[in-house]
């Protein structure tokens, strides 16, 4: 039976986008001391937002196998440049590229397509320098500076983010207006139903830190 | 540099090293036996258990043959937030053990969300020695000590090692390298149980020094051009390197005493 190529892509586009759809969303944005994660999330221990290296995280949406697949390639990847060559030459340019190459193939040679969303997100080492790269499941790689948001009703959520976030923004500030866009005027969200991490300055080398806890709620409060 | 990815049954899992391998960075593979006074060799590194944890300390030569080849080198070094690793032994292939050993707890840590036992870190340190004796039948040989804070039992602890991989947890203190005798007699001497921090890092700066002065090998503390033993503390805070104004004003200290006393 014959299938033309267009309602292949379209088919195959409208199948990612339903699964991603479902998922709860994710928010990546730049803020005073560097970039904060902040992702939707009620399991402690299945995590959508990780480490990357030294001032790379990692954020993904969707289907959990597909993305934590891709996010320890990119773990690999790091580490591997990192080895072979120093670890200033590890960027999340380049591995978003590679997320992008891996993304699209799939897109287009295999049957399914990955039902996931990714940001990946580095902090310079000077303010104003941050990066974040949003990937699609197509391999279509979009760069901003501001913020990104992944996952299910990702227009309204951006929308609400839109009117609040300010790259001055001090941490408790940018954790308010990002936990207001995933909630919606009509929900309220609570530390446990979040996972927070933060690729901050004044961390020292390793700059990403999961704020938990005590700690999270106090900025919640 | 493309995205390593494996299938199932090929995949390394939170293994660096395996990683290497599959990418096909392989090992060292020699069948000369090295001369070792063509070997830059490393020296006197120290580790001893005090009431908040545990220090590491290590002289600052490096010698080949009966030459000094680098006069502040480091040989202790952070292996992760709570464990520190000193090494002894042929200073090229000891650094390139102690950088994957670094990168192999903290690959470890990303990919699995979280952080090996201390036992589980020593004992990886140990595989990775028993993957280098061949070297180390050929001249290469590493000794390193491993010590790091104990989250579960709340106090430090360190181990010894030997080239085939074998590991031996240490109760209270070790000294490895040339001059690991002499320092090893001074911290016994010295040493008793629940020794604060204070007086730990003057008995580590002695051992190194008595150690020093009786093996040309060891560097001693070099007030000319400013080079002072490294000295580093573990505990529940992490690892903490001191400064070398520090190290320096203990050592004035030190050889103030020793003056009066002779």
């Amino acid at each position: 039976m014959y299938v033309s190529p267009e309602q292949m892509m379209k088919d195959k586009a409208d199948y990612a986008r339903k699964g991603i759809a479902r998922g709860r969303a994710a928010i990546g944005c730049t803020y005073a001391d560097g970039v904060l994660l902040c992702a939707e999330n009620p399991s402690n221990t299945l995590r959508k937002v990780s480490e990357i290296y030294d001032r790379i995280g990692f954020v993904g949406v969707g289907r959990y196998n597909e993305f934590d697949q891709l996010r320890i390639a990119g773990v690999r990847h790091a580490d591997f440049k990192g080895y072979s060559f120093s670890r200033e030459d590890v960027n999340a340019r380049s591995l978003a590229n590679q997320y992008a190459q891996n993304l699209g193939h799939n897109f287009t040679h295999e049957m399914k397509p990955l039902e996931i969303e990714m940001l990946v997100a580095e902090m310079s080492v000077e303010d104003g320098g941050d990066q974040l790269f949003h990937l699609l499941y197509d391999g279509t790689v979009i760069d901003t500076n501001s913020f990104v948001v992944i996952g299910g009703e990702a227009d309204a959520i951006r929308e609400r983010m839109e009117a609040t976030w300010s790259r001055e923004a001090a941490l408790g500030s940018a954790l308010g207006s990002a936990v207001d866009a995933l909630a919606g005027p009509d929900r309220q969200l609570a530390g446990d139903d979040l996972e927070v991490a933060v690729l901050a300055r004044q961390n020292g080398r390793r700059a990403f830190r999961r704020i938990e806890g005590a700690d999270l709620d106090g900025l919640l409060a | 540099m493309t995205l390593p990815t494996f299938a199932p049954g090929d995949d390394p899992g939170p293994d660096f090293v395996g990683l290497l391998t599959r990418l096909g960075v392989g090992s060292f593979e020699s069948t000369v036996v090295f001369d070792p006074a063509q070997i830059t060799h490393g020296t006197t590194v120290l580790a001893i258990r005090y009431s908040d944890g545990v220090l590491m300390a290590g002289d600052r030569r490096a010698t080949s043959g009966h030459l000094i080849s680098h006069r502040s080198i480091e040989k202790v070094f952070p292996a992760d937030s709570s464990s520190g690793v000193a090494i002894a032994g042929a200073a090229g292939p000891a650094m390139e053990m102690v950088r994957l050993f670094q990168l192999q707890l903290e690959h470890y840590e990303k990919v699995e969300g979280t952080t090996l036992t201390l036992d589980g870190k020593a004992n990886q340190l140990s595989q990775m020695l028993r993957n280098h004796l061949p070297a180390a039948m050929q001249g290469l040989a590493v000794v390193p000590l491993f010590a790091g804070f104990d989250s579960r039992t709340k106090q430090g602890r360190l181990f010894q090692f030997d080239v085939t991989g074998g590991r031996y947890e240490e109760r209270d203190y070790a000294a490895i390298g040339s001059g690991g005798l002499h320092a090893a007699t001074v911290v016994k001497l010295r040493h008793r149980p629940g020794i604060g921090a204070d007086e730990a890092i003057d008995v580590a700066i002695e051992a190194i020094f008595q150690a020093a002065d009786e093996d040309i090998a060891t560097g001693g503390p070099d007030t000319v051009r400013g080079i002072y033993p490294v000295v580093a503390l573990i505990t529940a805070d992490g690892f903490e390197r001191l400064a070398d104004d520090d190290v320096a004003a203990r050592t004035g200290t030190l050889l103030e005493s020793l003056r009066g006393a002779s």
